[in-house]
């Protein structure tokens, strides 16, 4: 910690002052971005460059639905195709969807919803986005070289004798972004048990922290798994490692075991920090203690334990036998267990609540009607009747992209508005943020819906030549616009978050009147956090309800610096008092 | 509305006068061997998972082809494996007797402990390594070049005797990797241990941490011993091995 001396950790700010030192004007040159040990600033660069690849993976995802317009194809070659739609899943999932809430908003506010200075380890921290950016550049270079055309799940034998792509660069790339998924799993894990403000205890940590929490057991236990598996892979490819070679009896199904051991917890790495997100949501815009807080805490722990024991449902059609399959479909059943405890217990947040539709809830709400579809059509696909009908069929890629672009996504959005005042200390054009939202939804179905359509009346995923089943074409077409709108959702958020940067009015401390350490801070926050570690008395989400003036007086609430006259939740007294 | 109050006994007040181990993030001493550690052992856990996916496909691999897994074995070199098992277990006494040197601040002691490890490891490598050439002679290396001489495995079926050497390579080839590590962070701390860098000789957690990491890659070597070299013979009585 250096030259920071300046900073405050309270809201001090004379009206008009002078200019306060945050971490974001505190140095300036390049270097100190790169070399930067803070995980603010790590959050940043992780933002931008995750961005970068989402962008990527979109533009990929813009070739395939404008290829499935004509039932013959437009202008791809089938194998072109195939490297297509294997690029846009690599992208999204191992460069997106993984690190994106973990990375960037978990590692801004996580130290700072537990009143800790940093993450337990900085250096490990920083480290994880260069083995990110690595891993990302292997990837890119694959794709570059020529693509692989294995989809993202890289099935051998398909992967390791057949296919010709740049697989072997790939799975590299992919083996490397891992491990910045376990760094930064290991640091989250340690940061909670370790690093939280004296007073922060488990049952007063914001629901985010225990998504993150759940989110990072699973990375450090998943991910791991995935790697060697990817490893032996490699080494078959490059040495010929026999583990999964069918013609000297091994067995390629051990494969897609090892595989979706990490890949099904995997999406739940993609799907709990949304639930994180969402929690924090649903909270402070219905201005209400959660409902259920033990509860919804715990299902994200059920959900990651759960995780670990579904992932033979991706193998019902694989060989795997009959009884197997009956346990796997039992347990994937359990999953909506914990899942529809978070629903129903943020609906009964909203009862009653004083709710305010600001942009972020508005993503919130539409997470909520979306995951659920995603997730209720997930047990069409977990119960092995209807999955024989249903496997690899559109009817799957919708439901995945209901809950990771539905689900994920949108509580990616959600929480990009939430805690984009914090990060950037700027305010955005609310009307265009809640343009945008419902811009997105309503692209976001338009894209989607017609798949589950299209997919139940037998449109297998990943084939872009249907000229023998010419009915599916006006579901494709309706798809493909429904991307363009789709993409104008994700367009719209680029152009006015930027412009707020520019020309935004200064963000408070605390705009959203909501409640939590992080907001207790200036915005953006000073380099180390808190001028000193707070001590937490109250409980998380303890909203005073009957309170219409603390929601106006959001801006300026807050600690002792509170200007006389605003009220605490115990009345005028002010802590400060107590002394 | 919050009611935070401010904790005085930490924050800028004490900077000043703590241990130059201690990191800007922690708040003290304690608060840092507590992250450390812990953070260790969370590390360790990923290391389980990524050698216990191995150790399930290897036992999945013995369970299907045990006749052929347990001839294929008998071409590995007990004495060999048994020496190095004993060349570890004594390495890890050694980091036992560095880490208390540490803790108790006795700086000749770590250095002649972690000497002895280091001693230790390149025996075992270099064991490993006539190990290996013997098994590179008889061409058990998998890949086209594989042994077709039915008594370089014992007659099995040579494609399986092929997944057993690719297991047997791919996991002992793995934890030569880790042993190569340990042999580079060792070095590493036994120059900052010569040069009396504040951040080890004030704070015995670093190398703490380089034990555990030490134990743990023994520990991976105690479970591929017996699982490789040591086979109960699968056969009925009446047929008997080789």
């Amino acid at each position: 910690m250096s030259a920071t001396a300046t900073t405050t950790g309270q809201i001090h700010e004379e009206p008009g002052g002078g200019k306060e030192t945050n971490y974001l004007n505190v140095t300036h040159t390049i270097k100190s971005w790169l070399l930067t040990q803070d995980h603010k600033r790590i959050a940043i660069l992780y933002m931008v460059s995750t961005a970068f690849f989402f962008l990527l993976g979109g533009i990929a995802a813009g070739l395939i639905r404008y290829e499935l317009t004509s039932p013959a194809g437009v202008m791809l070659e089938s194998e072109t195709y195939n490297k297509v739609f294997s690029a846009h899943g690599i992208l999204m999932i191992f460069t997106f969807l993984v690190p994106a809430i973990p990375a960037i908003f978990g590692n801004f506010v996580l130290p700072l919803m537990i009143g800790a200075r940093d993450v337990a380890f900085p250096k490990l921290n920083l480290m994880s986005w260069y083995l990110y950016m690595t891993g990302g550049s292997l990837i890119l270079w694959g794709i570059l070289a020529g693509g692989v055309d294995t989809g993202w799940t890289f099935y051998v034998p398909l992967s390791s004798m057949y296919s010709n792509g740049q697989v072997t660069i790939t799975l590299v790339g992919i083996f490397i972004a891992g491990f910045s998924s376990i760094t930064t799993g290991i640091n989250f894990v340690v940061t909670v048990h370790k690093m939280r403000a004296p007073g922060m205890t488990w049952f007063r940590l914001p629901l985010f922290i225990w998504a993150m929490y759940a989110t990072s057991v699973i990375m450090i236990l998943g991910t791991p798994v995935v790697a060697v598996t990817l490893l032996c892979v490699i080494f078959e490819r490059a040495f010929h490692l026999p583990i999964f070679s069918p013609e000297l009896g091994g067995d390629p199904v051990l494969f897609q075991h090892m595989f979706w051991f990490y890949s099904h917890p995997a999406v739940y790495i993609m799907i709990l920090p949304g639930f994180g997100v969402i929690s924090e949501l649903i909270a402070n815009f219905s201005r209400k203690r959660i409902f259920g807080y033990h509860f919804v805490a715990f299902s994200s722990l059920a959900i990651a334990g759960l995780g670990f024991l579904v992932w033979g449902h991706h193998m019902f059609v694989s060989s795997q036998s009959m009884y197997e399959g009956i346990v796997f479909s039992l347990i994937s059943f359990l999953v909506a267990v914990p899942s529809a405890i978070k629903i129903f217990n943020w609906t009964a947040t909203l009862y009653k609540g004083h709710i305010r539709f600001q942009a972020p809830m508005l993503y919130a709400l539409s997470f909520m009607g979306l995951f659920t579809l995603g997730g209720l059509t997930g047990l069409f696909l977990a119960s092995m009747g209807t999955d024989v009908h249903l496997t690899n069929t559109y009817f799957i890629v919708a439901h995945f992209h209901y809950v990771m672009v539905g689900g994920q996504m949108t509580a990616y959005m959600g929480a990009l508005h939430y805690w984009w005042p914090k990060m950037t200390g700027r305010m955005y054009h609310e009307g265009m943020a809640k343009f945008a939202a419902l811009i997105l939804f309503i692209g976001f179905n338009l894209t989607f819906f017609p798949q589950f359509i299209v997919g139940w009346l037998g449109m297998p995923r990943r084939y872009h030549y249907y000229y023998f089943a010419p009915e599916y074409q006006p579901y494709h077409i309706m798809s493909s616009l429904g991307a363009s709108v789709l993409a104008l959702g994700f367009g719209l958020p680029a152009f006015y978050l930027i412009a707020s940067l520019i020309n935004g009015p200064k963000a408070s401390a605390n705009p959203w009147g909501a409640h939590g350490l992080e907001w207790n801070i200036a915005s953006p926050p000073p380099t180390e956090n808190f001028l000193e570690i707070p001590i937490v008395t109250d409980e998380v989400y303890d909203f005073d309800p009957t309170s219409e003036f603390e929601q106006e007086a959001g801006t300026h609430r807050i600690m002792h610096g509170d200007a006389p006259g605003l009220q605490t939740k115990d009345g005028d007294k002010k802590p400060m008092e107590d002394k | 509305m919050s009611d935070m109050t401010l904790h005085h006994d930490h924050g800028h007040g004490d900077e000043h006068g703590h241990n130059p181990a201690q990191a800007h993030q922690f708040e003290n001493m304690e608060q840092q061997t507590e992250c450390y550690i812990t953070g260790m052992w969370t590390f360790l856990v990923t290391e389980v998972m990524f050698f216990g996916a191995l150790f399930v496909a290897y036992t999945l691999y013995r369970w299907n082809y045990k006749f052929d897994f347990y001839n294929a074995h008998e071409h590995l070199n007990v004495m060999m494996g048994g020496i190095n098992t004993m060349v570890l277990l004594v390495s890890s006494w050694f980091v036992v007797m560095a880490v208390q040197g540490a803790q108790l601040g006795k700086r000749n002691q770590v250095l002649a402990f972690l000497a002895g490890t280091q001693l230790c490891a390149l025996t075992f490598l270099t064991i490993k390594y006539f190990e290996y050439s013997s098994k590179f002679a008889d061409n058990l290396y998998p890949g086209v070049g594989f042994t077709t001489n039915p008594e370089h495995v014992h007659h099995a079926n040579l494609n399986h005797a092929q997944i057993f050497y690719g297991f047997y390579f791919g996991m002992t080839g793995l934890h030569a990797v880790h042993i190569l590590v340990g042999i580079l962070v060792i070095g590493f701390l036994m120059m900052k241990w010569y040069r009396r860098h504040p951040s080890v000789v004030n704070d015995f957690v670093y190398t703490e941490m380089v034990g555990l990491y030490w134990h743990f890659v023994d520990l991976v070597w105690i479970f591929l011993f017996p699982l490789f070299y040591l086979q109960a013979n699968p056969f009925p009585p009446s047929v008997g091995g080789h």
